[in-house]
């Protein structure tokens, strides 16, 4: 109705200016409108262009500093009579004596540095100097001291983690006025800060802790690091790689080359289609269900989360292996049958090596997302605190462990602002890895795939 | 033995059947002066496959019963009157499997020999400092019948996996014996062992029923478990969601669908056109170059994963909204909220929408295009009188798969939505999804007793059903159109 009312208007208009050479309105306002149109288009790839530059820049710009870390230089004195009252250098009887015992010696030498460098602040005590050195300080000292019993007695030249407000004052996290109102940290320290920076004691170096050190608790961002997460990770994808990759291909090699057509094969088809459409986070409470509840797997493990990721991983991979081996051309097939090999060695001799790159794609893409998959992991227990490394695999499946992405959403929970530039940095790390894979497979798309 | 170490020694007789196998049908064939009727390498095979095919089968069932198993053979052990003071069987169940695991500790870190764990007796020992000096935390002190119950826990877990590796051992040899026995020049091994991997390939394709039903089954029985102890009108009409973990809990779904329902309508309400837009530009405008880099920059908003987006809405875009827009207006001072969730999620199903609608609008047939032009239409006007009302099934069945990757989206509700139930219609406040309750209801305590717990399965099968169903109803509408034009 509205259509025609208008062709009518527009035609009522047409008569009045009759040449073909003279733009006329209504021609002027579907131009206008064209033009619009084309403008909203152009806008909508823009908006898209920019959201994906603005998400990637959000997270670089507030993460890229996490890969950078403030340190101390102290040497430290490893006094004996503190540290190994027996004297005997017997690790197991030094480890009687806890991190408690080992903070006095580091603040001491905070204190020796200090004076030889001449720095004084003017309303510092001491206790306050030494609380620009992080929480975690002592346990590192401890560590190297149980692992070096012979250097008790020696001094050591150590590089210590400053305090989390302390590193954040360089990456600009904290100033002198937020300091003020701050608990945790006051100006004077800052003060002391710049001026051993001067000294050259302090230093911003670039942080291998991050990738390497476990986790660590909330009021020490400064320690926390990705080490049990990949190691987590790593775990789950080589699961996940070992157990979809056979279980898919050899579902797909059923599903194109031998179901007949009937029911079963039926019901098979739409529970792929309709698996690949599942939220995640059912996925994450069949784990629950079934793999820690009712077999008892224990919970946080990279068994478990390997296993509902290759359950979420199948259909991608599926789909996948299925277009590669309808891409290999019958004639192939054809020819194999024609000089005598049996439809499974045509399969396994023939198709199956033409289709190896698509379905490696495949398999590479799907472990991508697999990769970066959170939500069921957060059911299966992997939100878990875990600062103990998981022993060598196969035994290490069954450790609690951390993953990347989960670790991102952990740190994401925590009070101190340091772990939001934790979190950022960690999903750096997380894309970086997804951008490797997603390159290798496109590499190997491009190299190998051969259209017929 | 462990399993990995059975799993070990199950691979290493497969080589040696494989081996044993061939040389059988070489040597048998030589010494017959006949010849084979496959190539001898298919007879090792089939020695193989049946050596280490139903020793993994049976392992697997094993690994997957025994805990059933003895469960329910324990759950008899425990007196009424012990179940009832801890308020619920699994209870008792986790504490006697948490001893047993303990006690193993016990005696290798704790140097107590197996005799000494037999004479312990609850009452006279303190088992519970004694878990306690080897790591193992328990809440109460332990009752002589769990204590009971956990020694037979340990006592029949050992025996079970003494079993175990007898038997799979056992059904490796037997099974390989067999074939290798039946090898004779004129067996047909290579029909043989390509009927068995044609069944394992059948097998493998199972897998997926086999997902399907595990998901239906936990999700049902425990949405039913929940419905006996929390009234099902309840959680349907009721319009409070207020779990209390000492009971007396108002758990009513109607605010969460309600958050549901309105972060995936801003998403929606974003994506939709933007991705439709994109579609058509690039389908219908864009030269080669603008389309070679945008299209590849909007596909890689697909690979991100949601954790990216998640924490993109908590640092940036939900404090940009509530500083710029929600405070100076006066709206709100919450930096979670629906908008902020929607927002992010649009982005995340922008190209969810334009590359499903880019197929659908290259699917519409040149000619119709050409015709419309001939008519003397604009670009514009062909697009928008011509293509989409051509395309239109196909873009409702897009837009029913993105309103279901919408409602099933957990992470960026999670980090961007915020945690409180509420039916509001105010954009800027802080509301919950059915996801984001799933994940706070499941996450830390997973003991399946108490019906705050278990309203997380009924939520999921919840979910379950909405997507199912918003995926069945695309396939079905994107099918339909499809066979109009073929």
């Amino acid at each position: 109705m509205t259509d025609a009312t208008t062709v009518s208007a527009d035609a009522a208009l047409q008569k009045k200016s009759g040449s073909l050479f003279e733009v006329g309105e209504r021609t002027k306002r579907r131009q206008a409108q064209e033009r619009r149109f084309r403008m909203m288009g152009l806008a909508a790839v823009t908006f898209g262009i920019i959201a994906l530059f603005g998400l990637l820049g959000s997270i670089l710009s507030n993460g890229v500093s996490s890969f950078r870390q403030t340190y101390i230089t102290l040497d430290i004195y490893l006094d004996p009579a503190k540290l190994d009252k027996a004297g005997n250098r017997n690790p197991d009887e030094m480890a009687k004596v806890t991190t408690f015992g080992y903070a006095p010696l580091i603040a001491s030498a905070l204190v020796e540095q200090i004076k030889k460098n001449d720095i004084s602040v003017e309303g510092l005590s001491d206790k306050d100097a030494g609380d620009i050195i992080s929480k975690e300080a002592p346990a590192s000292v401890r560590n190297y001291v149980l692992a070096h019993p012979s250097k008790v007695g020696e001094t050591v030249q150590f590089d210590i983690l400053a305090d989390g407000r302390i590193d954040g004052y360089y990456k600009g996290r904290v100033t002198m006025e937020s300091a003020q109102l701050d608990r945790n940290v006051n100006p004077e320290e800052l003060v002391l800060a710049d001026k051993l920076k001067e000294a050259g004691v302090l230093r911003t170096k670039f942080n291998t802790a991050f990738f390497t050190a476990p986790d660590a608790s909330d009021t020490r961002p400064e320690a926390a690091g990705l080490g049990v997460a990949i190691i987590g990770s790593t775990y789950m994808m080589i699961i996940v790689l070992a157990l979809s990759l056979p279980i898919g291909v050899a579902a797909s090699i059923y599903l194109e080359e031998f179901a007949p057509q009937n029911r079963l094969t039926d019901v098979i088809e739409v529970n792929i289609a309709n698996l690949a459409a599942v939220p995640s986070i059912v996925f994450g409470i069949l784990g629950l269900a079934v793999f820690i509840n009712w077999a008892g797997l224990p919970q946080s493990a990279p068994v478990v989360g390997g296993l509902v990721l290759t359950l979420m991983t199948l259909p991608t991979i599926i789909i996948a292996t299925r277009a590669a081996l309808k891409a290999v051309p019958p004639s192939i097939r054809e020819a194999a049958l024609g000089v005598g090999a049996s439809k499974m060695q045509t399969i396994f001799h023939h198709v199956l090596p033409l289709a190896a790159p698509g379905i490696l794609t495949g398999a590479i893409i799907g472990l991508a997302q697999a990769l970066g998959e959170t939500a069921p992991l957060l059911l299966i227990g992997m939100v878990a605190f875990v600062r103990e490394f998981p022993g060598p695999p196969p035994e290490g499946f069954f450790d609690p462990a951390a993953a990347l992405p989960v670790q991102v959403y952990n740190w994401t929970t925590r009070g101190d602002p340091a772990f939001v530039e934790r979190a950022s940095g960690a999903i750096i790390v997380l894309l970086m890895f997804l951008a490797v894979m997603n390159i290798t497979a496109i590499i190997l798309r491009r190299r190998f795939e051969r259209r017929w | 033995m462990t399993p990995g170490i059975l799993a070990l020694i199950v691979l290493a007789l497969t080589v040696i059947g494989y081996f044993l196998g061939r040389q059988r049908a070489v040597a048998a064939a030589a010494q017959q002066n006949k010849r084979l009727h496959s190539l001898p390498g298919y007879y090792g095979q089939s020695v193989a496959l049946f050596t280490a095919v139903p020793a993994f089968l049976l392992m697997a069932a094993w690994l997957f019963l025994q805990p059933v198993v003895i469960e329910s053979q324990i759950a008899g052990q425990i007196p009424d009157s012990v179940v009832e003071k801890a308020g619920a069987k699994s209870l008792v169940m986790a504490d006697v499997r948490r001893i047993a695991d303990g006690l193993d500790l016990v005696i290798t870190e704790g140097g107590v020999s197996e005799d000494e764990l037999d004479r312990m007796r609850a009452g006279l020992t303190d088992v519970r400092g004694r878990l306690a000096n080897v790591g193992v935390a328990l809440g109460s002190d332990v009752s002589p019948a769990v204590f009971e119950a956990a020694k037979s826990y340990r006592d029949i877990g050992k025996t079970g996996s003494l079993l175990r590796n007898i038997f799979v051992i056992l059904a490796a040899v037997g099974f390989g014996a067999w074939t290798w026995s039946r090898i004779t020049p004129e067996m047909r091994a290579r029909n043989t062992s390509e009927i068995f991997i044609r069944t394992l390939l059948l097998g493998s394709s199972l897998v997926a029923i086999l997902t399907t039903l595990g998901i239906v089954l936990s999700l049902l029985f425990e949405t039913i478990h929940f419905f006996q102890m929390y009234p099902a009108t309840e959680f349907f009409f009721s319009t409070v969601w207020n779990p209390q973990f000492r009971g007396g809990s108002t758990l009513g779904i109607l605010p969460l669908l309600w958050g549901t329902f309105y972060v995936s309508f801003v998403a929606l309400a974003l994506a939709v056109p933007l991705g439709l837009m994109i579609a058509i530009y690039l389908a219908e405008y864009s030269g080669s170059r603008l389309r070679s880099f945008a299209k590849p920059a909007i596909e890689i908003l697909a690979g991100i994963p949601t954790i990216v987006y998640g924490l993109f809405a908590l640092i940036t875009v939900g404090p940009l909204l509530r500083d710029w827009i929600a405070e100076p207006l006066g709206l709100g001072n919450s930096s979670s909220s629906v908008i902020t969730a929607g927002l992010v999620m649009g982005i995340m199903l922008i190209p969810f929408v334009s590359s499903l609608s880019d197929d659908i609008i290259n699917a519409v047939p040149q000619s119709m295009r050409d015709g419309s032009y001939g008519l003397g239409a604009t670009q514009s006007e062909t697009i928008k009188r011509v293509i989409m009302p051509a395309a239109l099934p196909g873009i409702v069945g897009a837009v029913l798969l993105a309103a279901s990757r919408a409602i099933g989206e957990t992470m960026i509700v999670v980090m961007g939505a915020g945690a409180s139930a509420r039916l509001g219609l105010n954009p800027f406040d802080a509301m919950t999804t059915v996801t984001v309750k799933i994940v706070s209801q499941l996450t830390g305590d997973t003991e399946f007793a108490s019906p705050e717990t278990l309203v997380a399965f009924a939520l999921g099968l919840t979910l379950f059903v909405f997507t199912l169903g918003l995926n069945i109803l695309a396939l079905y509408i994107v099918r339909k159109y499809r066979e109009q034009y073929e």
